[in-house]
């Protein structure tokens, strides 16, 4: 706990993180009107008492939209890098402990994989799947695990010539036992800074495509689309896009203090 | 040297067969027939057109022989027709694709002549705070999202202070423009763009140059280099610079599919006429022919890249080619 007070960026992250999760969950008791109520009167209002961020062209709350939208961008952040965790640990504990021709193949496919630009590759999956929020979820997954891959990779390779392996292929444990109870378990530390660090780039990733409007949908809200209406009252009302954008900024500076903050803490 | 780069281009055939597999699953992927967005959007369509379309697109085809048509075409970068327009799809690339090209050259060429200095700047004062102001000056570009800058820029400069034009590459009345004027007209239109794609680019090569730096002013033969008395200067520039340089090569190699895809957010923001956005705009339209010859392409792009770098690399170090022969 000292340790943690003393490594002053891992705290400030971890109270942002915590802070934005929390909305995100009692998204319904914050917000103070629902986030689709469209109401003809207060249209393009800025921030005042009665709306502390102000409104949007439809007269919808702007805070209200954002805690909803918290929830949204939170969650696809979330369940893509578990995702792609889950693909790269795999793949990655399966190339370093087998090695050879298995090797060579998924090192191959991780290379192709790393060819795609990563928001060409998203974009031609939309274009075919319908962008909703699962959709959204399993394209950000399946397009980057790469990084995961590698890194356990690298980890199980050193770690499969340790003594305490060696004891228990000698006392006949199996290769599955071996790789699940003991080479990915002793191989985290890095994947969950490095996962952390992900979510971060799900959350960019998932805002840039709503923002491009080939993301979450409206009337749902999410950052990104958030500041998509934005762009058609640039020079009207400020707010619609100081307040999405900071937000995200946000969201992804704490996840990064978070990340590097344990990579200090776990060295 | 030559076994070295001999070695590497052949490495690229599993690379190249992977990269026409995933495109065509991808085209696969697509819902009901390719055809079908011609067709359905077009009542005019016969049956008769339709099967035709069908079979210029070898959708007729066992699988196997569609891929194999595929990668026939994959090689000459023949990736059929348009379906918006009916133009060729590696003609519609062609004339978007150097302007993406010459805004991403540019722009890291920015990127190295500022984030070098800055990288140095910041090993030689370490944990000065000037530092430290280094540091929290790209983390912030790193961490603010493109888009987002894009529209808060756009709304400053382009309309409360009206200094820059907001959309397209060039005014309308372009043509009637000097070479002077010209050059100036495109600059202006591009200027926050490119400003957008280095502020975001600095982190990765300041912070590595800056570790790159660190770790070799603290080697033995630096500590040599100062007990004969040599000037600060000539220490880091002649002596430290050079080998703390190699790497930045290969990191740059790596950094280029993130700017081909910020390219697809930038162009599609200020509206620029390059690969991105007509990317983009396919993408909307479900024009599957684009969409697969921009992949494919975005991925070559990648690939060489990523072969310059190696070779160039080899080139600058000996102890790479030796040790990979």
């Amino acid at each position: 706990m000292k340790e943690l007070l003393n490594n002053k960026p891992l705290f400030i992250g971890i109270l942002l993180v915590a802070f934005m999760f929390l909305v995100a969950v009692f998204a319904p008791l914050i917000s103070v009107y629902e986030y689709d109520h469209i109401n003809s009167e207060s249209i393009l209002q800025p921030p005042s008492v009665k709306h502390i961020l102000g409104t949007d062209q439809l007269g919808r709350d702007l805070f209200s939209r954002m805690v909803y939208g918290a929830r949204i961008s939170l969650s696809v952040g979330i369940i893509a890098v578990g995702i792609s965790v889950l693909i790269g640990v795999i793949l990655g504990a399966i190339a370093g402990f087998y090695g050879g021709i298995i090797d060579k193949i998924i090192i191959i496919l991780i290379d192709i994989m790393l060819c795609f630009p990563v928001l060409f590759l998203i974009l031609s999956i939309v274009a075919i799947l319908e962008p909703n929020i699962y959709n959204i979820m399993i394209i950000i997954g399946l397009t980057s695990w790469m990084g995961q891959a590698r890194l356990v990779r690298a980890e199980i390779l050193s770690l499969k010539e340790r003594e305490f392996i060696l004891v228990e292929k000698v006392l006949g444990a199996s290769n599955f036992r071996i790789i699940f109870s003991h080479l990915i378990p002793n191989a985290m530390g890095p994947v969950l800074v490095s996962a952390i660090l992900g979510i971060a780039g799900a959350i960019l990733v998932e805002s840039s495509l709503s923002f491009l409007g080939l993301g979450i949908q409206p009337p749902t809200p999410s950052w990104g689309n958030i500041l998509a209406d934005a762009k058609s009252s640039l020079g009207i009302a400020w707010w619609l896009s100081v307040f999405p954008g900071l937000t995200i900024f946000i969201t992804i500076i704490s996840y990064n203090l978070v990340g590097e903050g344990l990579k200090k803490y776990l060295k | 040297m030559l076994n070295y780069i001999i070695k590497r281009i052949l490495s690229l055939i599993p690379l190249l067969i992977g990269i026409s597999l995933i495109s065509f699953t991808v085209i696969h992927l697509a819902p009901g027939k390719t055809t079908d967005v011609i067709t359905s959007l077009n009542p005019k369509v016969s049956l008769e057109a339709r099967a035709k379309l069908n079979k210029i697109y070898g959708l007729d085809k066992p699988v196997l022989a569609q891929y194999k048509n595929w990668v026939k075409r994959f090689i000459r970068l023949d990736f059929g027709e348009s379906f918006l327009d009916g133009r060729k799809v590696s003609e519609k690339i062609k004339e978007r694709l150097p302007v993406t090209l010459s805004i991403n050259i540019i722009s890291i060429l920015l990127i190295l002549f500022i984030g070098i200095p800055l990288g140095i700047i910041g090993s030689v004062k370490e944990s000065s705070l000037t530092d430290k102001l280094i540091t929290l000056f790209v983390f912030v570009g790193f961490a603010i999202p493109s888009f987002w800058i894009a529209l808060i820029l756009m709304d400053i400069f382009c309309i409360e202070l009206g200094w820059l034009p907001a959309l397209g590459m060039t005014s309308l009345d372009f043509e009637s423009f000097g070479i002077l004027e010209k050059a100036i007209d495109i600059s202006r239109h591009l200027a926050l763009p490119i400003f957008i794609f280095v502020f975001g680019g600095l982190a990765g090569i300041s912070r590595y140059m800056r570790q790159s730096m660190i770790q070799t002013l603290n080697k033995p033969y630096i500590l040599t280099a100062r007990a004969k008395g040599l000037t600060q200067n000539l220490i880091i520039y002649k002596h430290a610079l050079r080998n703390s340089l190699l790497p930045i090569i290969t990191l740059l190699g790596l950094s280029i599919p993130g700017l081909i895809s910020g390219s697809v957010i930038i162009e599609s923001v200020f509206a620029i006429p390059g690969m991105g956005r007509l990317f983009f705009e396919s993408v909307m339209a479900r024009d599957y022919p684009v969409i697969m010859g921009i992949l494919a392409i975005g991925a070559i792009l990648t690939m060489l890249g990523n072969l310059a770098a190696d070779i160039y690399y080899a080139c600058a170090d000996p102890r790479i080619r030796y040790q990979r022969q």
